[in-house]
């Protein structure tokens, strides 16, 4: 299992909690199984999102493995000038 | 791709400073920018925008302007398809108004012409029927109840139930309870504040030549920052398919981000769609005010508990951002960021966005830090005068460093702050005496920076010499940087490669150039393009020699036998193989594409010396210190000019630079005279100190520097105003009749 943890304004659809647990082993089976397990994440999902891993932010990279022990951090899709 | 921590590797191009390979033409005028361009039989276009800032558009007659001779087409918003996706319609209602003007400025018909004096007279004959609605312009004003509703059922579902029609956005960050943090405290201070929106001020207009063929096939040429991007826009509110359509960029003039988007561009395609024409299309500077993005307005609450030896015990900040008319995820951003300087145990940062009758908002350099940080910092800096402390000890002992759970979330790895700070502390600017009347502010920033999307050809050319492709329109001096990673990596002279910018046919998808994403993903796809070509040559090399290819190394430019079992043979250079190149397998390129992460994050402090003339509030900048962590500096030139414009950017921001508008709502300084930018003479040397820790994300540790300097100045330049004045400004800009009210209340 994986933990993930969740900006402040997804808790609303997480009933409540900031970090939840997930059976993934890549950011991509991250993001499936969020929007499986919590429904309410999905458009938040499908508009954009990042990932830290371990400190290092990825915007769009499926096949990043997550490991057990790897800090999950779901962040928004970054955006720059 | 990590750092080549394997490879103590000595730099003899990266980190030299030769001229800007674009600097000649641009400083003799034959560089080309997108109003350069023509075509034969070209027509000109106008656009015809709404006087109102909120109005139904009942009917748009064009009888008679498409009457009149010379006019050729004319569009209206009917013309563009209205994508499902929401990214797109918005792009689409913005480029061309359906059935409500949502901003002054807002476009609502264009016309095609043989003339721009035909094209501008045709304006006049459009005659279009408004119904005046009433208009918000503030972003408080705007999430009330009972404000005139911009755009209804915006919302996403992060907003919760009972918010004002127009509050689209609502975000939240941190971690810790501030509640307690704030009751451990010795001084707890809370203040508001708010920013005027600005415009990012590029010299060049946007710009374009469209010409489109009646079999689909489209050519566009526009200044932009990224054209793969302008490429899906336009294909997509066009309907027609990407690989018809083709992008060039031309030279920019200026973007930060104000480019990142399209305006103009699917009009003229539209208009030459319709015509069979090619369609020049040209804003003015009253349109580009008006009707491309500015940043976003904020309005912003912190709240932050200090105990007397200067430890931060918790912060808390509340933004309110308008990104216009549409939907806007700025704020996000500026949450996210508003506390990323400091380790703290109880922090929280919560984000709302709110539409208003303005323009939609684009991109500006590190969009929706700088507001967010500037009140932070300007909290912090009453804090440390209130409690009689330094303010860079103090930032020194809160300072976010390796293993701090940073405000949005993820552990900080190695991060700069802490060396950064301590280079300002070490820094002859810090205690070099003030006269009296003169003060001194500082502040730290921060930016994400990320990679994105690259591609890279590398060609090896028979004369010895090799061409870089690369996708991303060079805005900060990049192709000088990428030809200087190419020549780094191959072992030969920097004169020996030149780097092109691509259209959209000749390369594959590259992201835009934002986020302080070019040098670092594209030099990192280049470092790996000149690696596959290396591979390629050391292959020739050892046909030649009739050794395995394995046997074969790449040093100082030439392909060596690698050791003495690979037999004896003399190194064969670049040139050397390139010139047999026909003669062993064809011709020799390199390439990489990639999705680049790993970017790391960026920090900055600046130091500021000013003077406030207490009869006019007029401020005078006297010194300015910009210090940044910019990991491995490819060209210093570059970073330092990236360091210094993002500080004068935010000094204009600072002090002057701001969106007016009238009760009427609409722009009342749509100018450069009246939206007053800093000029040389307004502004003192600015002095840059680098500091070179390298991002272990890119292999020669190259970190992005373009938006992290222009977070700081605006809190740097209102802590030395508010010390010099001795009252808190709680304002952007500090324009002298702003900082002469502040002064006579304080006064009375």
């Amino acid at each position: 299992m994986v933990k993930v943890l969740l900006w402040g304004s997804m808790r609303t659809h997480t009933e409540g909690r900031a970090e939840v647990e997930v059976e993934a082993r890549t950011f991509k089976e991250v993001l499936d199984k969020l929007a499986e397990a919590y429904p309410g994440l999905r458009p938040q999902i499908e508009r954009g999102v990042s990932m830290a891993l371990d400190g290092r932010i990825y915007r769009e990279a499926w096949f990043a493995p997550v490991g057990p022990d790897s800090e999950v951090v779901l962040m928004p899709y970054m955006t720059g000038g | 791709m990590a750092f080549d921590s394997h490879q103590k590797r000595e730099f003899k191009q990266v980190g030299t400073r030769p001229p800007r390979p674009d600097g000649i033409d641009k400083v003799t005028g034959r560089a080309l920018y997108g109003a350069d361009v023509s075509a034969p039989g070209m027509l000109t276009a106008r656009i015809l925008r709404s006087p109102h800032p909120h109005a139904k558009i009942v009917a748009i007659d064009t009888s008679e302007a498409a009457a009149l001779p010379g006019v050729k087409g004319i569009v209206t918003g009917a013309d563009f398809a209205l994508p499902d996706d929401e990214f797109f319609a918005d792009i689409a209602v913005n480029v061309m108004a359906r059935d409500k003007a949502l901003y002054d400025g807002h476009a609502v018909a264009a016309v095609a012409a043989i003339s721009p004096a035909v094209a501008a007279e045709a304006l006049k004959r459009i005659k279009v029927t408004y119904e005046v609605l009433p208009h918000v312009t503030d972003v408080d004003a705007a999430m009330r109840a009972d404000a005139p509703v911009v755009q209804p059922g915006r919302a996403v579902e992060t907003v919760p139930a009972g918010m004002g029609a127009n509050v689209t956005h609502f975000c939240e960050f941190g971690h810790g309870d501030v509640a307690d943090g704030f009751a451990k405290a010795d001084l707890v201070v809370e203040r508001s504040f708010r920013t005027a929106a600005t415009h990012q001020g590029y010299i060049e207009p946007h710009a374009c030549l469209a010409s489109m063929t009646a079999d689909g096939k489209a050519d566009l040429w526009c200044c932009t920052q990224g054209q793969f991007n302008v490429r899906t826009i336009c294909a997509t509110l066009l309907g027609i398919e990407a690989s018809q359509l083709r992008v060039s960029a031309s030279e920019i003039g200026g973007g930060f981000g104000g480019k990142t988007t399209v305006f103009i561009e699917p009009v003229a395609l539209a208009l030459s769609r319709k015509t069979g024409k090619p369609v020049k299309l040209v804003m003015t500077r009253d349109e580009v005010f008006k009707a491309t993005g500015p940043t976003v307005s904020t309005s912003i609450d912190v709240k932050i508990g200090m105990t007397k030896d200067g430890r931060i015990t918790a912060g808390e900040a509340v933004l309110r951002y308008s990104g216009g008319a549409y939907p806007c995820g700025t704020v996000d951003m500026g949450a996210q960021a508003a506390f990323a300087a400091y380790d703290l145990a109880a922090v929280r940062t919560t984000g709302w966005n709110a539409l208003t009758n303005r323009p939609k908002e684009a991109a500006y350099r590190a969009p929706g830090a700088p507001q967010a940080i500037y009140a932070v910092e300007s909290v912090v800096d009453e804090l440390c005068l209130a409690l009689k402390l330094d303010p860079l000890d103090v930032r020194i002992r809160n300072a976010a460093r390796k293993g701090t759970k940073s405000s949005y979330g993820p552990t900080f790895d190695d991060i700069g702050l802490l060396a950064t700070l301590e280079a300002a502390k070490a820094h002859p600017h810090y205690t070099a005496p003030l006269k009296p009347g003169q003060a001194r502010g500082l502040s730290c920033g921060f930016w994400f920076n990320f990679g994105g999307n690259t591609c890279v050809s590398l060609n090896v050319n028979t004369d010895g010499t090799v061409g870089v492709t690369e996708g991303n329109p060079d805005i900060g001096g990049s192709r000088a940087s990428i030809s200087l990673m190419a020549a780094e990596e191959l072992g030969i002279e920097y004169d020996k490669v030149r780097t092109i910018i691509a259209d959209t046919s000749s390369l594959g998808y590259n992201d835009v150039t934002d986020g302080s994403r070019v040098t670092f993903s594209v030099g990192l796809a280049t470092i790996k393009a000149a690696r596959d070509a290396i591979g390629k040559m050391c292959g020739r090399a050892a046909k030649i020699w009739g050794i395995d290819e394995d046997a074969v190394e790449w040093r100082d430019g030439a392909a060596h036998p690698a050791g003495p079992n690979a037999g004896q043979f003399p190194p064969m250079t670049l040139a050397e193989i390139a010139a047999v190149s026909f003669q062993t397998g064809g011709p020799i390129a390199g390439h990489h594409e990639v999705n680049v992460d790993g970017a790391g994050v960026s920090f900055g402090v600046h130091l500021v010396d000013l003077e406030v003339d207490s009869e006019t509030g007029a401020t005078k900048v006297l010194r300015y210190t910009v210090f940044q962590d910019a990991g491995r500096a490819v060209h210093p030139d570059y970073v330092e000019g990236q360091m210094q414009g993002g500080a004068v950017q935010g000094i204009g921001w600072a002090l002057n630079e701001e969106y007016i508008y009238g009760r009427d709502g609409r722009l009342q300084n749509a100018g450069f005279l009246d939206y007053r930018v800093p000029v040389a003479s307004d502004l003192p040397p600015i002095d840059t100190v680098i500091l070179e820790i390298p991002n272990p994300g890119h292999p020669y540790g190259v970190r992005g520097v373009g938006e992290t300097p222009i977070v700081p100045p605006l809190a740097a330049i209102s802590n030395a105003v508010s010390r010099a004045i001795g009252v808190r400004m709680q304002e952007l800009p500090m324009s002298p009749p702003r900082i002469l009210k502040t002064i006579r209340a304080a006064r009375a």
